[in-house]
């Protein structure tokens, strides 16, 4: 129990062993632990700026797919537009041209019918009038029966 | 155990393992027991030294080899098992001393470290160590140094004496003059200021030591009384319910004493920082 020399020799190991302690186990261990959690935050962080650019990224694409889609949207539209625009175009100017071809037609026709119904009387006329002089002979005289000649040209 | 071998008397079992191997520095003999020389100054506990410097010489040894191959990115099991070690340390010291000074914490360590090796002796069953030293020829053997008042009056003095080089560091011989002088009661009651203040810093290293030796020493004891109960293993049906109680004892209070060696060396390591700390801080004027 009585103090001795021993506490001498005590002291002097505890403060080697301190400064040992002090110079070359805690700077690197602490140096090391340091440098760790430097490196866990610079990661933290690198993390947090890749997800937030992700995010971003994200939101730009959402965005630019919104665009295209009104984009698209609008070019279809347009296109409806146009190519029925031009069916009404089109119809139009068919309905026209077949009107002024049945017109034509008509017009046509009617000269034909004309024309044919002058010549058919004029043949008619002189095939009664050959008819009756062959019939008669001479007991008719053209021009004393030149009238009924005529109205029977009319009659047919 | 022991009891049976030679040391038919308890109490002389119990005085063995309580009695350090003595080396007389003036003769350079190893002093048996009743030698009155035990008593003078220049007289070395040899087990004591020897195994507080081995047990020094394992923490510095596996400290020193983890920081040499610190590395920041792969750490093996041991330097993460080292690393938590020195984290704990790190924060209470930077709860406790707000200053900036490098050397508290690696003392820090050094003292948490140390003094819980030396106290993790006690857990070595009390027969083996000397019962083998006895075969080999030496007549006593302490192991568990922090029984010794000698290792941790060692410890604390050391403190003492780093505690009054802060005072001077962080205060200057002025400063410190003028703290012992006027604190607490103001310059005109200096002679009771200082004397105070004696008190007050002789019964920090003292209180520091006795409380580890006391823990320790008392522990030990059981451990020795425990012992003693085994052996009355083989003596009869009352001595072998008696050692039975024993290994449950046994048992119980090396359990305790994990938490107990550990609780000293952290009160020990708290206590060092916070006297430091005071040193280093300096009083607001009245």
């Amino acid at each position: 129990m009585n103090l001795n020399a021993t506490l001498i020799f005590q002291s002097i190991a505890f403060l080697l062993f301190v400064a040992f302690t002090w110079k070359y186990v805690w700077p690197p261990i602490l140096k090391a632990m340091n440098e760790r959690q430097s490196r866990i935050a610079d990661g933290l962080a690198a993390a947090e700026k890749g997800a937030r650019a992700l995010q971003d990224a994200s939101t730009k694409s959402e965005e630019a797919l919104h665009a295209a889609r009104a984009q698209a949207q609008d070019i279809l539209a347009a296109a409806n537009k146009q190519a029925s625009q031009i069916v009404e175009q089109a119809k139009g100017t068919a309905q026209v041209e077949a009107d002024r071809i049945v017109a034509k037609a008509h017009d046509d026709v009617a000269r034909e019918v004309a024309h044919a119904r002058e010549d058919l009387r004029k043949q008619v006329g002189e095939l009664a009038v050959a008819g009756a002089a062959k019939i008669l002979k001479r007991e008719i005289d053209t021009k004393a029966h030149a009238d009924v000649l005529n109205e029977l040209a009319t009659k047919i | 155990m022991a009891a049976e071998e030679g040391h038919h008397d308890t109490g002389s079992y119990v005085l063995h393992h309580l009695t350090n191997l003595r080396l007389d520095l003036q003769s350079m003999t190893i002093l048996t027991a009743n030698d009155p020389r035990n008593a003078g100054f220049w007289v070395l506990n040899l087990d004591s030294c020897i195994f507080s410097v081995l047990l020094g010489l394992i923490f510095a040894f596996v400290f020193w080899k983890v920081a040499r191959k610190a590395n920041a990115a792969h750490p093996t099991q041991t330097q993460n098992a080292i690393e938590m070690v020195v984290e704990f340390v790190q924060n209470q010291v930077h709860e406790i001393f707000p200053h900036a000074n490098s050397l508290v914490a690696p003392l820090a360590l050094t003292i948490f470290a140390w003094v819980f090796l030396m106290n993790f002796m006690d857990i070595v069953p009390v027969d083996w160590l000397p019962h083998a030293a006895g075969l080999a020829g030496v007549p006593y053997l302490k192991v568990v140094p922090s029984t010794d008042v000698n290792i941790t009056f060692g410890l604390s003095l050391s403190v003492f004496v780093l505690m009054y080089i802060f005072n001077f560091k962080f205060k200057g011989v002025l400063g410190f003059g003028k703290e012992v002088l006027t604190h607490p009661f103001g310059p005109w009651l200096f002679p009771v200021n200082l004397v105070l203040r004696i008190v007050e810093d002789v019964a920090k290293p003292v209180s520091l030591a006795l409380r580890l030796f006391g823990n320790l020493f008392a522990g030990e004891l059981i451990f020795i009384l425990i012992a003693l109960m085994l052996g009355q293993a083989f003596n009869g049906i009352a001595g072998a319910i008696l050692a039975g109680g024993g290994v449950l004892l046994q048992i119980g209070w090396a359990i305790f004493h994990i938490l107990v060696i550990t609780l000293q060396a952290f009160v020990f390591m708290v206590l060092t920082v916070v006297y430091l700390g005071a040193a280093a801080e300096a009083h607001a004027d009245h």
